[in-house]
């Protein structure tokens, strides 16, 4: 079904009657040219990609729960290209400019709001990183703004600008990012992989990889053996037990995220605010909740829940930084599993096992990368070759020592 | 979470710092394939869902490094002690 205007109209008409499914409740067949496992927004648009841009459409996507169980319905939908490193920074644009025609190419509202996003910075040298920051992102051709403090009171008039230890001295900002609705973005790479052929196989959980002579040559899953020539992973914090199925140890360790929303409120926050004496970051959704969150909680989890003082350093954050929130009740939170890497850059690579290919290594950043890492990994699965872009998020930097490193501290995933 | 630190007893999760895993020995430096052997140790992990054993230091407290057996899955605390002996099992 193709989703317009008249669509709706059509439809409002007749009561709502003749909307069908948005994709197909696909059963595995018993083989596929390429499997992606793992059916979150990174799996989803990989296999959207390669049917798109790749021209396959024997694609299966399976997924152990349900369509977008996983991070892309646990995240605080906030995209953006403001990198530094330039091994990053021209794959993170990509993603951008994607966002910025996705939903007219997948045919669904994905409500992808440029609002911007705002770096606050509180002193001398973090006004000249910032600087250096937004050199480099005009250096790939991005746009980038360093506001002084004036200018960032017009735009968000309700910072704690006069924080004593804290004063807001201006910020870096990016016109182009912005938010998306997450579980949309999952939804609308579901409807148009869908349209072009691909199974979604939901409740389908891999247990194990078929090898013949070293090589992967399909999957073992809850629902039977399904066989495929190639086999793609973007199982974000699942990426470490996914690999061990292949006897694959990875420079990964999981760890759970927080996230927060308020009650709905009156419009209060225009766009995507970071704090920089602090970790926290917030949006405001279309219902008026505040969307935020902050630091991981540090410590090895696959629970999916974090404990009370990460929730507690997180608004004390949010107070410090907007005094006002104070007044505002949260609503809920919840916890995400993060693939954090050894030096905070993701992998989209080859393995060390042919034919199974690796999207991993995500950190916090999965989201707004959705799109571009779909389009990349999706670029390597078909071609066998990295995409110009994303050809320095290697498997073996480590060992070569070309990481990507964008805050310089070392090899200890949870300060990432 | 509480960690029931050898030296103070049980102890608020926020005095500890989390280092990691606790189960990659350091390799000889002038051992065979000391290199490859620094790059596994340094960067790759098992990271399991269930059963981990991991370094905290007790940096709000006694300043021990202490080796803690806890669940990933339900962040359950097995057992506790001093990072230079081993879990008894």
């Amino acid at each position: 079904m193709r989703y317009s205007a008249f669509s709706l109209f059509r439809e409002a008409l007749r009561k709502h009657r003749g909307w069908t499914p948005t994709w197909r409740d696909a059963a595995p067949k018993s083989s596929y040219d390429v499997i992606i496992i793992g059916g979150g927004g990174h799996g989803l648009a990989t296999a959207y990609y390669l049917a798109k841009e790749h021209g396959l459409t024997n694609i299966a996507v399976v997924e152990k729960g349900w369509l977008g169980s996983g991070n892309i319905g646990r995240n605080t939908t906030i995209i953006r290209s403001n990198y530094l490193l330039p091994g990053n920074e021209a794959f993170y644009e990509l993603s951008m400019k994607l966002w910025e025609g996705l939903e007219q190419d997948l045919n669904y509202n994905a409500m992808v709001s440029q609002r911007g996003v705002l770096n606050l910075f509180h002193s001398d040298a973090q006004r000249d990183a910032y600087a250096r920051r937004a050199n480099s992102m005009r250096l790939h051709g991005v746009d980038s703004a360093l506001l002084d403090a004036d200018a960032v009171r017009r735009m968000v008039p309700i910072l704690g600008f006069e924080d004593a230890r804290f004063p807001i001295k201006g910020g870096l900002w990016q016109a182009r990012g912005g938010t998306a609705r997450h579980d949309a973005v999952a939804w609308g790479y579901a409807h148009a992989a869908d349209q072009r052929g691909v199974d979604i196989i939901q409740n389908c959980q891999v247990t194990g990889f078929l090898r013949e002579g070293g090589r992967v040559v399909g999957v073992e899953t809850s629902r039977g053996q399904i066989r495929a020539r190639k086999v793609g992973m973007s199982v974000a914090g699942s990426s470490s037990r996914v690999a061990a199925m292949a006897d694959l140890r990875l420079p990964i360790e999981s760890h759970v995220l927080q996230a927060f929303v308020s009650e709905g409120i009156k419009p209060k926050v225009p766009c995507v605010v970071t704090y920089g004496a602090g970790h926290f970051y917030i949006s405001q959704s279309d219902k008026g909740g505040l969307v935020f969150g902050g630091d991981l909680d540090g410590y090895n989890s696959y629970a999916q829940r974090g404990n009370l003082p990460t929730v507690e350093h997180v608004l004390e954050s949010g107070m410090s930084m907007m005094p006002s929130i104070g007044r505002v009740r949260m609503l809920r939170s919840w916890g995400g599993i993060m693939d954090m890497s050894m030096d905070g850059s993701p992998i989209i690579d080859k393995t060390p096992v042919e034919g199974l290919y690796l999207n991993g290594g995500w950190c916090y950043g999965g989201f707004k990368a959705t799109p571009g890492a779909g389009w990349c990994f999706a670029h390597l699965i078909a071609r066998d070759e990295p995409h110009p872009t994303a050809a320095a998020m290697r498997l073996d930097r480590f060992a070569t020592g070309h990481i990507l490193n964008e805050n310089g501290r070392g090899a200890q995933p949870n300060l990432h | 979470m509480r960690i029931d630190c050898p030296h103070c007893g049980s102890r608020d999760i926020q005095e500890f710092v989390y280092r990691g895993d606790a189960s990659v020995p350091r390799p000889d430096p002038d051992g065979e394939d000391a290199l490859a052997r620094f790059i596994k140790a340094v960067h790759l992990r098992a990271n399991p869902a269930g059963r981990h054993v991991e370094h905290w230091y007790h940096a709000g407290g006694c300043r021990a490094w202490v080796k803690v057996e806890r669940d990933t899955l339900t962040h359950e605390i097995e057992s506790t002690v001093f990072a230079s002996e081993e879990i008894g099992r």
